[in-house]
This record gives C-alpha cells, sequence and structure tokens, in this order.
C-alpha cells in the first residue's frame, strides 16, 4: 500500500480541455494548490522534475505563456530548451514534424508547443511519441490558460457549480474563450458569451452557452467576467467600424459596472488592450484578480507537467 | 492472527498507547522545556503522531506547546517517473522557519529509508536546522537501502521484505493498533 494516493490524468498529453474528465480536472486543481504553496516557501522550487528535459517550441509570439511555463519547469528543476520561430530554421523551410523530430532525437522528454495552426499539436500528437502540451494553437485551444482561469475563479468563488461566468469580446479568434468555455461547462457553471455579433460564431449555442449582444444586460447576470482581448492580429477583415466604437459598445469601464449594484469578479488572459476591451481604472482595480490569474499560472503548469511526466 | 483473519496483531491499543506515552516522556528529558525545538511530521501518517505526541508534552506543566510543521515530500520522491502513475500531493503547512532550530521528524513508519531522505532535502528548503532527530512509531530493521536510523522508536520489527506492516490510528479507523502481514498481498484496504 503506498503512503499517497496514486493519481494520473486520463490522456498522455494536453491537447485541450476536451479530452479531460472531472478526475482530471479535480486532480489538476488539488495538486495546483500544492505546487501554490511551495511557490511561496523561501525557496521555491522541487526536484520533481529533475531527470526530465522539456522543450518550449514557440512558433507564435508569446511573453506570459512562455515565462510562465518556463518558470514552471524551471520551479520543478527540468531542464528547459526554447525555441521560438523567428530565429529558426523554419525560414528556411523545414516542416514542423521534421523540426520537432530534429530536437526530440536530441533527447528532449515533454514538447509544450504554441503554434498559429489551429490543430497543430493534435497533428503532432498523431507522429511523436512524447507528451505534449498544447500552450495554445491559432484560434482552437489554450487549455492552461483556461486551467488557470478555473482555478483562480474557484479560489474566489467557491465550487463552480451553479456560478454566472460572462466571457466578452472576441471569441470567434479567442482560443482562450473556447477552452474557457469547455472547462467551466466540465465545472458545472453557466455560461454567456457576450460581443458583436460579428465576433461570435454560429455554433456557440450548441456548446451549451447563452449569447448576448448586450454587455450591461450579461454583466447584470453574471458573477464574473472574463473579458477577451480583441485579437487584431487575427482579423483580416474589419469585423465592427473602429476600435472606439467596440469601446463605446463594449468596453467594459467603472461606469458600467457602478450601475450594477453588485460586485463582480473581472478577468482578463493578457495582453490587456487598455481603454479598448477594459479600461484602466477596471483593470486595476480591488475586483480584478488580473495578476493573480498570472501568480496561479505558474503553479497551474507545474501541476499540468508534474501529472503529465510520470513513465506513463 | 486478528479477528480479522489477516495479519498478525503485534501491538494493541493499550500498548500502543503506553508507548505514546514514553515516546513523549523521552522527548521531554531530552528536549525540555521544547525551546528553539519542532516537530515536522511527514504526511500523511506521520501527522497523527506527531499531533498526539506534541498534545502530550502541552499537558506537562512547565512545557512549551513544540512548533508542529506538516511536511508533504511527494514531490521531493526519488521514485517519481520510475513508478507508473504519479503520487497524488498532500498538503504541507510549516508555519515557521526552521533555521538554527533542532527539528524532530516524525514519520509512522521507517523501512527503506527513502522517505525520510526525501524529508530531510524538503526540509533543507525551509532553512538550515541545526539538528535533525528521527522519531517513527516502527523500525523496521531490515531492508534499509540508505544509511538512516531512527533516534526515536516506538517499537522494532524484524520482518521479511516482502511483510507488511501497518499502523492504524483511532482517528482515522477507529483503533490503535499494529498490524504485521506476511505478505502485502494481504492486506484489505
Amino acid at each position: 500500500m503506498p503512503t499517497n494516493k496514486e493519481a494520473q490524468l486520463s490522456s498522455k498529453s494536453l491537447l485541450g480541455i476536451k479530452d479531460l474528465n472531472d478526475q482530471d480536472l479535480r486532480l489538476i486543481f488539488q495538486t495546483t494548490e500544492q505546487f501554490k504553496e511551495v511557490l511561496n516557501r523561501p525557496i521555491k522550487k522541487v526536484p520533481s522534475l529533475r531527470d526530465l528535459t522539456i522543450a518550449n517550441l514557440f512558433f507564435e509570439n508569446s511573453t506570459r505563456t512562455r515565462i510562465s511555463f518556463e518558470l514552471a519547469e524551471k520551479r520543478l528543476s527540468a531542464d528547459v530548451v526554447n525555441f521560438s520561430a523567428a530565429s529558426s530554421s523554419l525560414k528556411k523551410g523545414e516542416t514542423l514534424l521534421d523540426t520537432v523530430n530534429n530536437i526530440l532525437s536530441m533527447k528532449v522528454d515533454m514538447v509544450v508547443m504554441r503554434h498559429p495552426a489551429p490543430g497543430a499539436c493534435i497533428f503532432l500528437s498523431n507522429h511523436i511519441n512524447v507528451p505534449i502540451i498544447n500552450a495554445g494553437d491559432g484560434t482552437h485551444e489554450h487549455p492552461t490558460q483556461a486551467l488557470l482561469d478555473a482555478f483562480s475563479l474557484q479560489e474566489k468563488l467557491g465550487d463552480l457549480k451553479g456560478k454566472k461566468i460572462a466571457i466578452i469580446g472576441d471569441i470567434l479568434h479567442s482560443r482562450v474563450a473556447l477552452s474557457n468555455i469547455l472547462c467551466l461547462k466540465k465545472l458545472g457553471a453557466e455560461v454567456e458569451v457576450c460581443g458583436p455579433p460579428t465576433l461570435i460564431p454560429n455554433y456557440m449555442t450548441s456548446l451549451g452557452v447563452s449569447v448576448s449582444y448586450h454587455l450591461e444586460k450579461t454583466l447584470k447576470w453574471c458573477d464574473a467576467a472574463n473579458v477577451l482581448r480583441i485579437q487584431l492580429e487575427r482579423q483580416s477583415t474589419r469585423y465592427f467600424p473602429s476600435l472606439r466604437e467596440y469601446a463605446t459598445y463594449f468596453g467594459v469601464n467603472k461606469h458600467v459596472l457602478d450601475t450594477l449594484n453588485k460586485e463582480i469578479i473581472i478577468l482578463h488572459p493578457g495582453p490587456i488592450n487598455r481603454g479598448v476591451e477594459i479600461t484602466s481604472e477596471v483593470a486595476d482595480s480591488a475586483n480584478s484578480i488580473i495578476l493573480d490569474q498570472v501568480e496561479n499560472g505558474v503553479a497551474v503548469r507545474m501541476a499540468v507537467l508534474y501529472l503529465l511526466a510520470s513513465k506513463g | 492472527m486478528n479477528e480479522d483473519g489477516a495479519g498478525r496483531l503485534i501491538m494493541d491499543k493499550e500498548r500502543f498507547s503506553l508507548t505514546i506515552e514514553r515516546l513523549a516522556y523521552t522527548l521531554m528529558e531530552e528536549y525540555e522545556p521544547f525551546e528553539n525545538i519542532c516537530f515536522v511530521a511527514i504526511q500523511p501518517r506521520g501527522v497523527i503522531l506527531a499531533k498526539r505526541l506534541v498534545e502530550r508534552i502541552s499537558l506537562e506543566p512547565g512545557m512549551n506547546t513544540p512548533l508542529l510543521g506538516i511536511l508533504d515530500i511527494t514531490f521531493y520522491r526519488d521514485d517519481f517517473r520510475r513508478r507508473d502513475k504519479p503520487l497524488e500531493a498532500n498538503y504541507t503547512d510549516m508555519p515557521f522557519i526552521i533555521e538554527g532550530k533542532r527539528v524532530i521528524l516524525v514519520d509512522d513508519v521507517l523501512y527503506t529509508g527513502r522517505t525520510t531522505q526525501a524529508a530531510l532535502t524538503a526540509l533543507n528548503h525551509f532553512g538550515r536546522p541545526s539538528a535533525v532527530t528521527l522519531l517513527v512509531m516502527v523500525n523496521r530493521r531490515f531492508n534499509r537501502h540508505l544509511p538512516i536510523q531512527s533516534t526515536f522508536t516506538g517499537i522494532q520489527v524484524d520482518a521479511l521484505d516482502k511483510a507488511y506492516v501497518q499502523v492504524t490510528w483511532e482517528e482515522e479507523s477507529g483503533e490503535d493498533k499494529i498490524l504485521l502481514f506476511a505478505d502485502k498481498q494481504e492486506i484489505k484496504h
């Protein structure tokens, strides 16, 4: 009989929230709590992954996620190699699979990948044998972001069952939105998406979420609002007339929050376009848990890395 | 054989409580009046033992209530990635810095010594103790993998490697006792 209960995620890789079951989510959150305690110690490091090498493959720009993953890996004592598309042989025409296979030949045990193409991690998982963690694939999923959002919400609201969570803004281009919806639904929360009709895809209702085009109505309804960034880099055509018009109708500001007569929690996955989807006043207010999200991000990623690192 | 039909009773309720009493008195003789001393209990079952000892010691007049820290060593185990599945972590609660303190490390069973080694590594992350001693309820003398010995021992058990010693606690299973199973496979979970 082991001293502790054995536990393992149901899948070998974390490609999306879609693949996780209730048990997995519970296990990730429980492990996150323990790592959060580790991160508050004078020495914030444990030797769990000391015999492991992890490659961070970032085919798309990132600040937060990349630093967060790298810190999580280092806090677990793993060896880390970083790769960014800008300075790589991709420019010379190498395929994704060739790049990754070359890196794996150098005896890498685990891959964290961000890629602009939706499904890139799923494609890779069909061809390589090591665990892969999706750090964002195009407009598809960003599972660790959804996990840290849900974990941060749970810290404030307790069990999310029956809680009302709004996701506001550019739903169409947001991998954060999709992962968040899947995660929150699995945790039993009610979800409403809100934004201009051009930025809300038709399939939304099939995910079991309600759709609203009216910011004030949504804010009145919800316990917490996750405000998403307007992803101008993914918009080849114009989805709304101007940023100013977007800010007027869908920007979360102090004025609209004051009309609610209740306090709601504000989340934002970052990076913030201050003055567009959210004003500085709201982003820096006491109701905002944006920096808690960033702090929890490292602990959540440590939990995922730890749970996927077993021999399996 | 006890009434469960599996496992031999090697310590009953009465001797169990006497043993805890004896350990508490030994500690009081050694560490009186418990200044600059702290208990660090290894999760999960060292915690119950350490709590009992702290409770007993604080009843004694003239003794300070010793500090008690709870340490989970899951992330420090050396068999991680050598077993099929990772282990679920328990909580750690170290509400004080152990720098310069004398630490009494507490666990239920000392067997291979690997848990103790992991605990010593983990302990270093909370400061440099001036000294560390080890207290266990059961010391299984054979099959040690590392040069680690307990300073304070409840009972010494000599058993084959395939045997299993189970300490059950009133807080957990309703009764204080220690059972010896001839084979690990026999254990009822």
